[in-house]
């Protein structure tokens, strides 16, 4: 009735004159309307002195009132509020201990400074109070204080009477001091607040079986940030948590499930007990979903980590997870995700008919859920993929226009996984090609086209009747496009000519996408030198992609499994990724098993190696360039970064390299200056990562220069570096590096056998490269390799194996072979390397070739805090195969000519000049250099010299 | 902790806010409305929402959002609960939990979130504290509180916060005594096409309604107790004996509560008490459909089936419905296109069958999904998983009590697939 009535003066005036009547009644009716108001929002703090005279009262409700009011309005009044302490000291002092405990309770709500002061003495003794009651609302005082100032709780010493009340012999105060302690040591991450021993976890476990549902959350809670010392330890304090799963209380089950979950890891897998354990977790869990909607959702969020890691607990309850058709629609996505996770070759027909109702659903969220999860299923269980695949040509033949764009981008990837084995349904895909209106399922319809083109007869007409619109289709779509058509030039080359020379230069002319353009001039310049190899890269064969795409990362979810229950588990984040002020929260981690010797193949281990072992392959996902990118594999065995623009212009391209090079050329070694890298500015930007990796040392070795004269002259030759993995490679280790030793190129390698087997018949073989290496004798490993043992051999190579282009240009695969298997790796070889020794020219050879270079080709380095005389560097450079063929000295500035001929007859010409007292050195390139005989290599391998 | 909390009415209006800690602004709801909007009904507004600086979480029921407002990191589900909770408690209170009855009743409303909340920690959930300090509104108490002067709020310290059975209050007296348990069992479950079981699961609850004087023990043990898949019991029964007995013993709250409830979910004990035979289509062309639906008695017992109601929510483009049935009635709301076909009792003789046409949107397409069928129905006397009560002994009382055990079972999410 009052409620809605306007607080106007002449109400306020009317409410006045009641609170101030004599009578009790009165008062405390005008209390009450005071209060409603306020509730509803309304401002009545005007009646602020007259609300607190009535304070001072007998009567229990009437105080209360008063109270509720000063909550809510001391902060703005806190003048008029300090009239109120008084009382408060008093109510502190009364017998009644309900009084007492309201008292405290309502101080600790005002949040006025004045009165916190105030409070500090009454709380002291509340804390020790005769009355539990009193006692544990002190309790949760000090959280409050600490909140307001935590300075002061910290003054006073509230934190350790806090801390004593965790051994009080009442359960509900120990619950309210560890809740309160959990708050307190939220704000400060790296306080002991909640030292956890035996002792107090035995008296936390006690009070467990005897406070109230939400004192045992927190118990729980505080629980599960223990560690205890061992696997026996771990086992009675599950054992004493596991009734709590049957708990009425939801909030309780799950974090007893918490607790559960993280000290399982100590126990060891063989013991009854784990199993017993193991086996009663699945019910709680059911239960939790039948339950209302909001509970289910939180519930399953959590079910969710909780099958990633111990799928075991699970595995049989999948009809749980069957959706009704109201269940809201956040419950049904959630449960449709953890069907996925369940799903395995036992249940797969359940789940598909399952999910095949409910791609006939009403909502599309769902339904195209549903659908993805047809085609995951396809990809999880193999035993399935023809039925997953039958049942999405059902699906597409409902012409249903969401459902069929849905099935077409699974079907897409069932294709990676399984090739050449459902390609028979290519012609259906086809008809639906025109009402494909998403960009994601339009570009996996093209991948599709792309990558079948030699079974698809109107394949070209197809793609042709999309590249209409080119420049309206999304950047996904055209990078599609843009490789479905190479594809499809490089399978039917006559007839497509056209086609590719349009998309090319629609790709590289008319777009302002990088991506595209840098897309295109690569396949324009891979077809335009080597069409044989342009076929090798772009059709080559792609990885297969692997079932799990969407597991949480396992560090990841070893941390979520710690905070089960809690909001990071419903996000499926860190805490440290939302919570709010980066409170530094600390990363939880999950014990790890006891018991060294069986740690090895229990599945916490196991699963994680695996993982790290060969990290799934993603699905390329909608709009995700990358995954575009990964599609293209242009290289089968590496996973380098794409190659940048290399046809963008010479010059430039020039630059960036020589920049990289002579970066890090000096970035290592002179001067022991950290900051000569940065010296090169800009430059190294476009520089294929590759260059600067360790080991790789073109030109940055090679120049050594700090390492002084006195040092024997030789070429440079990188240290050892680890190329094959020994857990990539089922036990076998290889690291190595390459010389020039006399003149003969070689690869030294030191092979070492992890494994627990003896290794014989060792083998090795090079990739096609851009300078022609490949071994010039057998592999001699002549002795059976055993375990933990190592050996050291050097393998000749010579430059006349066929050529192609690598992109880094010094890459290089190869293939290792012993019993056991056949490895793959790659190295990259210090291009000096292959400087021969006769690469000294003639100098009128010189003189002439170097007039003949206009004068706009040139390009000009620095090499910073250089101290070596020119002599010096002549001398160092000579030992590298870098010859010196004159020296010239103008206005007291060195200038030092040099050549330097590769394996395969290319000439490099420079120009070194140093200044005396400057330490830095300016190089100058012209370019190009070199002898027009050699223009033929030049043009196979167009990047040769801008290595120097 | 929970720090603040906020009512909101279906059509969006707060009508009650209450802060625990500082004062959080009732613009922070901004970001629930929004998902509100995005969500379309109610029902499927996600319940934890992230903001920039607080995160919300709410609950749905009686056309009411509960909606919490909080700052740190806190378990979910124990505000969920809670808010369950004080539900639960204004039902208990007020009879309904309504916005009027919240808006009547605002100021102990007040008393109440300040009594179980403090600085966002619970403080007193169990009905029988809270009604100690609270007194529930009734017409006589307030005519005799205007008379004498008496008060909403015992003057007393609640006994039941500090003893070992926070849940009992001392004192109780009563002139009967009496102990009444119902065992309630919901079937949910999802039938096909064909009416084979997709799944089913049975959840039983054990309500009570307990009136003794003092501090009576009781014990109530079953003929079948190994039948449950899981149990989650009121925090009075002791879990030890459980454990190893398999019987539940437990001091009493007084009055009303539920003791336990339970799951039974092993397929070949859940017996589905009817069948249905149905035939919903619609044709291609032209735009109508047909529907046809029988229903028979399957596994009952030997009991009836009463209570028998069918609800299908039909497609949209379904304009009206054309049916007879031969028992029952059925109406068609045109606004939410929810056909509702209420049988009443089931005759095993003479089955009830409701069939007829059903007239489309001129020009629609033919509708893509089919409509489920969900089925209520009642058994009195009956737990369909075959639980039954054997004895209820009481112990550390002199009286006898009346003991009375009620049996019913009823259909949960029943669903038939068409």
């Amino acid at each position: 009735m009052f409620l809605f009535s306007l607080v106007c003066s002449g109400e306020i005036f009317e409410l006045k004159a009641e609170l101030n009547s004599d009578k009790k009644e009165k008062k405390k009716e005008a209390v009450k309307k005071v209060i409603a108001s306020m509730t509803v929002g309304k401002d009545v703090s005007a009646l602020f002195p007259d609300v607190v005279n009535c304070m001072q009262t007998d009567n229990l409700e009437l105080k209360k009132l008063v109270y509720l009011y000063l909550m809510n309005y001391a902060k703005s009044q806190p003048d008029m509020a300090i009239m109120a302490v008084n009382t408060f000291v008093k109510d502190c002092e009364d017998p009644n201990p309900l009084i007492r405990a309201l008292a405290v309770r309502t101080m600790g709500c005002i949040r006025v400074d004045k009165i916190t002061e105030y409070l500090c003495e009454p709380l002291r003794k509340c804390l020790k109070d005769e009355d539990p009651y009193v006692r544990k609302t002190a309790a949760v005082c000090v959280a409050k204080l600490h909140d307001i100032n935590a300075q002061l709780v910290e003054d006073q010493g509230f934190l350790d009477t806090l801390k004593d009340l965790i051994s009080d012999s009442n359960p509900m105060v120990v619950a309210n001091a560890v809740a309160a302690l959990s708050e307190i040591a939220e704000s400060h991450p790296n306080s002991n607040l909640l030292d956890l021993n035996p002792q107090t976890i035995n008296k936390l476990l006690t009070a467990l079986n005897e406070c109230t549902e939400w004192g045992q959350i927190f118990i729980l809670d505080c629980l599960a940030n223990y560690t205890p010392r061992d696997d026996r330890e771990s086992q009675s304090i599950c054992e004493r948590v596991t009734p709590r799963l049957s708990h009425a209380n939801s909030a309780v089950v799950l974090s007893a499930v918490k607790v559960l979950m993280k000290f399982m890891e100590m126990l060891p897998k063989d013991l009854d007990y784990y199993g017993t354990l193991l086996k009663k977790l699945a019910p709680p869990l059911v239960t939790l979903l039948s339950a209302e909607p909001e509970l289910q959702y939180v519930a399953l969020r959590n079910i969710n980590l909780i099958v990633q890691r111990r799928p075991e607990i699970m595995k049989h309850e999948m009809k749980v997870f069957f959706v009704k058709y109201n269940d809201p629609i956040y419950v049904k996505l959630e449960k449709l995700d953890i069907m996925i996770r369940l799903a395995s070759q036992a249940n797969i027909a359940q789940v598909l008919a399952e999910l095949k109702e409910y791609a006939t659903e009403v909502d599309v969220d769902f339904v195209r859920k549903a659908v993805r999860a047809i085609g995951r299923c396809a990809i999880k269980v193999e035993q399935s993929a023809e039925r997953c695949v039958s049942t999405l040509l059902d699906l597409i033949q409902t012409k249903v226009n969401y459902v069929v764009q849905e099935a077409i981008v699974v079907i897409k990837d069932i294709f990676r996984k399984y090739p050449n084995k459902y390609e028979s349904v290519i012609a259906t895909l086809c008809e639906n090609l025109d009402s494909l209106d998403e960009p994601e399922a339009r570009a996996a319809m093209i991948w599709i086209v792309g990558e079948y083109a030699e079974r698809i007869d109107n394949a070209d007409e197809l793609l042709e009747s999309f590249l209409e619109g080119f420049h309206d289709e999304s950047t996904q779509v055209q990078l599609q496009l843009l490789t479905a058509i190479v594809k499809l030039f490089l399978k039917k080359p006559t007839e497509t000519q056209e086609l590719v020379q349009q998309v090319l230069s629609l790709a590289t002319q008319d777009s302002d996408n990088p991506d595209l353009r840098d897309r295109g001039y690569i396949y324009w310049r891979l077809l335009s030198t080597d069409p044989v190899a342009a076929k090798e890269v772009v059709l080559a064969e792609k990885p297969l992609i692997s079932e799990e795409t969407d597991l949480i990362e396992p560090t990841l979810l070893e941390e979520l499994i710690c905070h089960i229950g809690t909001l990071a588990s419903v996000y499926h984040k860190p805490p440290s990724a939302f919570v709010e002020g980066s409170r530094g929260v600390q990363h939880k981690r999950l014990p790890c098993s006891a018991g060294s010797g069986e740690s090895v193949d229990s599945p916490e281990t196991s699963s994680t190696a695996g993982v790290s072992d060969a990290p799934p392959a993603v699905i390329p996902s909608q709009g995700d360039l990358l995954g575009d990118l990964l599609n293209l594999d242009l290289t089968p065995t590496t996973t380098g970064p794409p190659p940048p623009a290399v046809s963008t212009g010479m010059q430039l391209g020039a630059m960036d390299l020589l920049g990289g090079g002579l970066d890090s050329l000096l970035g290592g070694d002179l001067g022991g200056n950290p900051a000569i890298g940065a010296g090169f500015g800009a430059a190294p930007a476009a520089m294929p990562a590759s260059f600067g990796a360790p080991g790789s040392g073109g030109l940055d070795d090679l120049f050594d220069l700090g390492s002084g004269v006195g040092m024997p002259m030789g070429a440079y030759s990188p240290p050892k570096s680890v190329w094959l993995q020994a857990m990539k490679a089922k036990g076998l280790e290889i690291s190595g590096t390459f010389a020039r030793r006399a003149g003969v190129i070689q690869m030294e390698m030191t092979l070492t056998n992890k494994a627990m087997s003896v290794m014989t018949d060792f083998a090795i073989q090079f990739n096609r490269n851009s300078f022609g290496l490949s071994p010039a004798g057998p592999l001699q490993v002549l002795t059976p390799l055993s375990p933990n043992q190592s050996i050291e051999v050097a393998l000749p190579l010579n430059t006349s194996g066929p050529v192609m282009k690598m992109d880094p240009l010094n890459n290089l695969q190869v293939a290792v072979k012993n019993n056991i298997d056949v490895f793959y790796f790659s190295c990259q070889y210090p291009i000096s390397m292959l400087f021969v020794e006769d690469g000294k020219m003639e100098r009128q050879i010189f003189l002439a070739t170097w007039k003949d270079i206009p004068n706009e080709n040139e390009s000009q380095f620095q090499i910073k805090d250089c101290h070596l005389s020119s002599d010096a560097v002549s001398n160092k450079l000579q030992g590298s195969n870098i010859f010196t063929i004159a020296k010239r000295t103008v206005d007291g500035q060195d200038m030092l000519y040099l050549s330097v001929k590769l394996t395969n007859g290319i000439w490099v010409l420079a120009e070194l000049r140093i200044q005396a007292g400057n330490p830095n050195y300016t190089f100058l390139f012209p370019l190009p250099i070199s002898s027009r005989y050699l223009l033929e290599s030049f043009s196979k391998i167009p990047l040769i010299f801008f290595f120097l | 902790m929970i720090d603040s909390l906020f009512l909101i009415n279906h059509s969006g209006d707060i009508f009650l806010e209450k802060h625990w800690k500082s004062v959080i602004s009732r613009s922070v709801c901004d970001y629930f409305f929004e998902a509100k909007e995005k969500a379309v009904d109610p029902e499927n507004v996600a319940p934890v929402l992230q903001t920039p600086h607080h995160y919300l979480i709410s609950i749905y029921r009686d056309k009411i959002f509960f909606l919490s407002a909080i700052q740190t990191e806190v378990p979910p589900l124990f505000v969920i609960e809670f808010l369950h909770r004080v539900g639960d408690t204004f039902l208990d209170y007020f009879g309904e939990c309504s916005e009027t009855v919240i808006k009547d009743n605002v100021v102990i409303v007040y008393e109440l979130l300040e009594e179980m909340l403090d600085n966002g920690f619970p403080l007193a959930t169990e009905s029988n504290v809270l009604k100690e300090m609270i007194k529930p509104p009734n017409i006589l108490r307030s005519v005799v509180n205007t008379l004498t002067g008496g008060s909403n709020v015992g003057n007393t310290l609640p006994t039941g916060q500090l003893s070992n059975v926070p849940w009992r209050r001392a004192g109780v007296k009563y002139t009967n005594n009496e102990a009444y348990f119902d065992v309630i069992e919901e079937i949910d479950a999802i039938l096909d096409k064909s009416g084979t079981t997709v799944f089913a699961e049975i959840q039983g609850v054990i309500e009570a309604c307990v009136r003794l004087t003092g501090m009576p023990d009781l014990t109530l043990s079953f003929m079948n107790p190994r039948l449950l898949d899981d149990v989650s019991f009121h925090p009075c029964v002791r879990f030890k004996r459980w454990e190893s007995e398999r019987v539940l013993s437990f001091i009493p709250p007084d009055g009303n509560f539920t003791l336990m409830s339970y799951q039974v979910s092993s397929q070949n004990l859940v017996a589905i008490p009817v069948y249905v035979k149905q035939n919903i289509s619609f044709l291609e062309a032209g735009s109508c459909g047909r529907l046809d639906i029988t229903i028979g008695p399957k596994q009952t017992m030997g009991k009836t089936v009463e209570g028998l109601m069918v609800t299908v929510h039909m497609p949209k483009a379904v304009l009206t419905v054309n049916l007879t049935a031969t028992q029952g009635t059925h109406t068609y709301d045109l606004a939410t296109k929810v056909l509702v076909w209420d049988i009443g009792k089931l005759n095993p003789q003479k089955l009830p069958n409701l069939r007829g046409s059903l007239s489309m949107q001129p020009g629609a397409p033919k509708p893509e999904e089919y409509p489920s069928l969900n089925i209520d129905l009642k058994i009195q006397q009956l737990a369909i998983s075959g639980l039954k009560v054997s004895r209820l002994d009481m112990y550390g009382e002199k009286y006898k009590p009346f003991k009375g055990v009620k049996y019913l079972t009823k259909a949960g999410k029943f669903q038939v697939r068409t």
